[in-house]
């Protein structure tokens, strides 16, 4: 199984996501570069890491959301490829349209850099199934734009599609409605603040329920 | 043609900063102040061929990159420039 990790300007998870699908998760882990223009096509799953793409001009993951390989990530992803963004990855997903919603600054003004408690809104998703909902999920954290805002109706018909996938049990940066992960309508795209590939080897391995969960989902497919 | 375009959270959306200085300032004694919001300003250089093409276009860069329409909101303004 093939899946690809795509580097902006200023990523700096890519090496982690990509130790983590290819050393823990075990798949073929290719890197792909934001301005090559490959086909998507035999992927399974691409990834848009965390870091600070463009040094976070203008608004975090605006200038990403731009870059050449876009097209071809919103071709794969109205062809129902899934796109998984971590961080910054959800920022850019959010910029680009693929996501509803937009990240904003902390309301505290603060980077906040820790491992917080989630909770699995539903496991009605490729991204959740192999969670239970109502569970807790500790991941880390480490972010300054991390404010997820959404207009309450449109919140409203998103957890009734069950597309609000994780939340904060302790809301750290005044996320609307304690909004942690959101999938699209189609759930082939998620995006989500806290860092999973960071909790799947030594110090938790909490982010492993999300690689097993689409794991069966690629697998199947 | 010279334009500016300003940029700030919308209303509905809380500004930190802003609301950190607001506070920063009545602790300097200025207690007239009630609210303070921050935004940003793009200063745009472009050639036109009339305020309303100009108009036209910076519309559309607002939508396409300049402003979020989730969480900001934008004014164009013709003819200046935030530097001098």
């Amino acid at each position: 199984m093939k899946v690809g990790v795509i580097t902006y300007p200023g990523s700096n998870c890519d090496d982690d996501a990509v130790y983590t699908l290819q050393e823990t998760c075990g798949w073929q882990t290719d890197r792909l570069w934001h301005k090559d223009t490959p086909s998507l096509s035999e992927y399974k799953l691409l990834v848009l890491p965390g870091g600070f793409s463009y040094g976070d001009y203008l608004r975090c993951g605006a200038m990403a959301a731009l870059s050449p390989i876009m097209e071809n990530v919103k071709a794969f992803a109205d062809a129902g490829g899934y796109v998984l963004g971590i961080c910054n990855g959800f920022q850019v997903l959010c910029e680009a349209g693929l996501l509803p919603g937009a990240l904003a600054k902390n309301d505290s003004l603060r980077f906040v850099c820790k491992d917080v408690d989630l909770k699995v809104e539903t496991n009605d998703s490729p991204w959740t199934n192999f969670l239970k909902a109502g569970d807790t999920l500790s991941l880390p954290i480490a972010h300054g734009d991390g404010r997820y805002i959404i207009e309450e109706s449109d919140f409203a018909q998103m957890r009734g599609r069950h597309q609000i996938l994780l939340t904060y049990q302790n809301n750290p940066n005044g996320s609307a409605f304690d909004v942690a992960g959101v999938c699209n309508e189609k759930k082939n795209v998620f995006g989500l603040m806290p860092h999973p590939e960071r909790a799947s080897d030594l110090r938790s391995r909490n982010g492993m329920g999300v690689w097993r969960s689409i794991q069966s989902v690629l697998e199947k497919a | 043609m010279r334009a500016k375009v300003e940029i700030f959270y919308k209303d509905s959306v809380f500004d930190p900063q802003g609301s950190t200085i607001c506070q920063s300032l009545k602790r300097l004694g200025f207690h007239t102040v009630k609210e303070v919001r921050m935004g940003k300003v793009i200063d745009v250089e472009l050639e036109s061929s009339s305020p309303r093409a100009a108009q036209q276009e910076l519309e559309n860069m607002c939508k396409k990159l300049l402003a979020n329409p989730v969480i900001e909101s934008y004014k164009i303004i013709l003819g200046e420039t935030a530097t001098t």
